[in-house]
């Protein structure tokens, strides 16, 4: 795995998302309340653009008729056939063991540290103040 | 068993040309239409608007997956509803997706429907002009299909009369929840106008009749409401078959759209089981009615079945004929087929030049 500089934290504000393409693969970097995730954008189901996809609260139901939105669970949904994905795992909703979107982890890194290497910056002049986001391939 | 992530590179290679026989233009209001409504009618709408068999008539009887039953992905850029822009639905549909003709499905307004049968009439020609004005003279790749109002025959023949001939039309739209199954003899007029010119008949999933939409009851959920639109389908099925439609009209041709093809199988052999022991209630029935099934009727593939094993598609297929389906993606609405994707089965270059092109050339005369 290499890790890859997609983005300056900048560029990717809360709430929005970015599609970038490494390695000859497209893939969509969200960032949910400062957390950054990144999925190949492709939905396993029918192939689906997941850039478009919507990041919702799953409903739980405790019994009939009684239902909440869950505390600490966030969902990829599709923008198509609205299969929902585990935003940590990219678990499907409905079919965990066996259809997942593919994932990559995502994390940050100031340029004060990127500069000390080993990391893959193809198209980012790096700056040593600012921070930047890096997705494992 | 893990599937993983389908690659681009595994289908890819389809560079067919794709004709698509289910796609959805958008108006966004009733009053897109008045350039072809007389004064009377415009000052109805406004003053009474629609009047169909169920409350809240400007809405679909069950709240739908997704906002304007549509990907959320199709919503136009510069703003209107999904499938309201051809330069957005070229760009995002029929350029990528190698689109050589569409097949229009406009579902609004439903002048089908109407309890104002004069209303509904008016209402259906001017869909037909809309069809025209706005899509298949702006883009020659897609063909209309005529709306008419079945419950009022003469009305409804005069408009196939006045489209007929014109070749940016292509099929008589009607809707598989009319008044009565549509087997009946009251429906039988315009399956003769439709034959005499040479035109299917195409039954797209709509209709509000004011049945209840299965035969055990109203239903309680949109997963319950979605699948009620393929007993409709059966039912409609049976009717012509049983009432001797095919028999009146031996050239005769029906494409069910969105209703599903899993259950042809099973509904030819126990229909044909029936007819060998009561034939004699329906003497005018010559042959087993699978055999008519098979013979006068054609189905899109969309919302395609997904068996566990995709394989038993094959099966389907081999049961019901590989020439009488016929590839669709329901663009720009939510369960949306993409043809990359659409069969997760390997399919020969033949087979897919057959679904996806060649049997609705053939059918609707096109290519």
């Amino acid at each position: 795995m290499t890790r890859h500089i997609v983005a300056t934290v900048g560029e990717i504000a809360p709430g929005s998302r970015k599609l970038v393409t490494v390695k000859g693969r497209d893939i969509a970097v969200f960032n949910v309340g400062g957390c950054y995730f990144a999925f190949f954008n492709r939905c396993p189901h029918s192939g689906a653009s997941l850039c478009n996809g919507t990041i919702v609260r799953p409903a739980e139901v405790t019994e009939p008729g009684r239902y909440r939105l869950a505390a600490d669970r966030l969902m990829l949904r599709c923008p198509w056939h609205g299969w929902q994905f585990e935003l940590r795992t990219g678990e499907s909703w409905c079919d965990p063991a066996t259809l997942r979107a593919r994932s990559y982890p995502a994390s940050v890194e100031s340029g004060a540290q990127l500069t000390k290497g080993p990391y893959v910056a193809d198209t980012f002049q790096v700056s040593v103040d600012e921070e930047y986001v890096l997705i494992d391939i | 068993m893990t599937i993983d992530v389908l690659e681009r590179d595994a289908t890819a290679e389809i560079r067919l040309k794709v004709i698509d026989c289910d796609i959805h233009p958008t108006m966004a209001s009733l009053s897109d239409l008045n350039p072809w409504l007389s004064k009377r009618w415009q000052e109805h709408i406004v003053t009474y608007g629609e009047f169909v068999r169920q409350g809240l008539a400007k809405t679909l009887s069950h709240p739908r997956m997704q906002p304007a039953v549509s990907r959320a992905d199709a919503w136009p850029p510069n703003g209107g509803l999904p499938g309201s822009h051809l330069p957005f639905m070229q760009e995002q549909h029929l350029d990528p997706n190698g689109v050589a003709f569409g097949v229009l499905q406009p579902l609004r307004p439903n002048g089908n429907s109407q309890r104002n049968l004069e209303f509904g009439a008016a209402l259906s020609s001017a869909l037909n002009e809309w069809q025209l004005e706005h899509w298949t003279r702006r883009d020659k790749r897609l063909k209309g299909s005529i709306a008419v109002t079945q419950e009022w025959p003469e009305a409804a023949i005069k408009e196939i009369e006045r489209h007929a001939g014109n070749p940016d039309f292509i099929q008589v739209s009607l809707p598989p929840r009319a008044d009565e199954p549509l087997g009946r003899r009251r429906y039988w007029p315009i399956y003769r106008a439709a034959v005499e010119h040479g035109l299917p008949i195409g039954l797209h999933v709509s209709g509000v009749n004011g049945h209840t939409s299965t035969a055990s009851g109203s239903p309680s959920f949109y997963i319950e409401e979605h699948h009620s639109n393929v007993q409709s389908m059966q039912g409609l099925v049976t009717s012509l078959v049983v009432e001797g439609v095919f028999e009146e009209f031996p050239s005769l041709k029906i494409v069910l759209i969105e209703g599903g093809f899993g259950w042809v199988p099973a509904l030819s052999w126990r229909l044909d089981k029936h007819w060998a022991k009561m034939r004699d209630e329906v003497p005018h029935l010559k042959r087993p009615p699978s055999e008519y099934i098979r013979e006068h009727i054609w189905y899109t593939t969309q919302p395609i079945e997904e068996p566990e094993h995709p394989a038993h598609l094959i099966d389907l297929f081999d049961w019901i004929g590989w020439d009488r389906l016929l590839f669709s993606t329901d663009y720009p609405h939510w369960d949306f087929d993409d043809p990359h994707t659409v069969f997760k089965v390997r399919l020969s270059e033949a087979r897919k030049r057959q679904l996806f092109y060649d049997n609705a050339a053939k059918l609707y005369g096109l290519g």
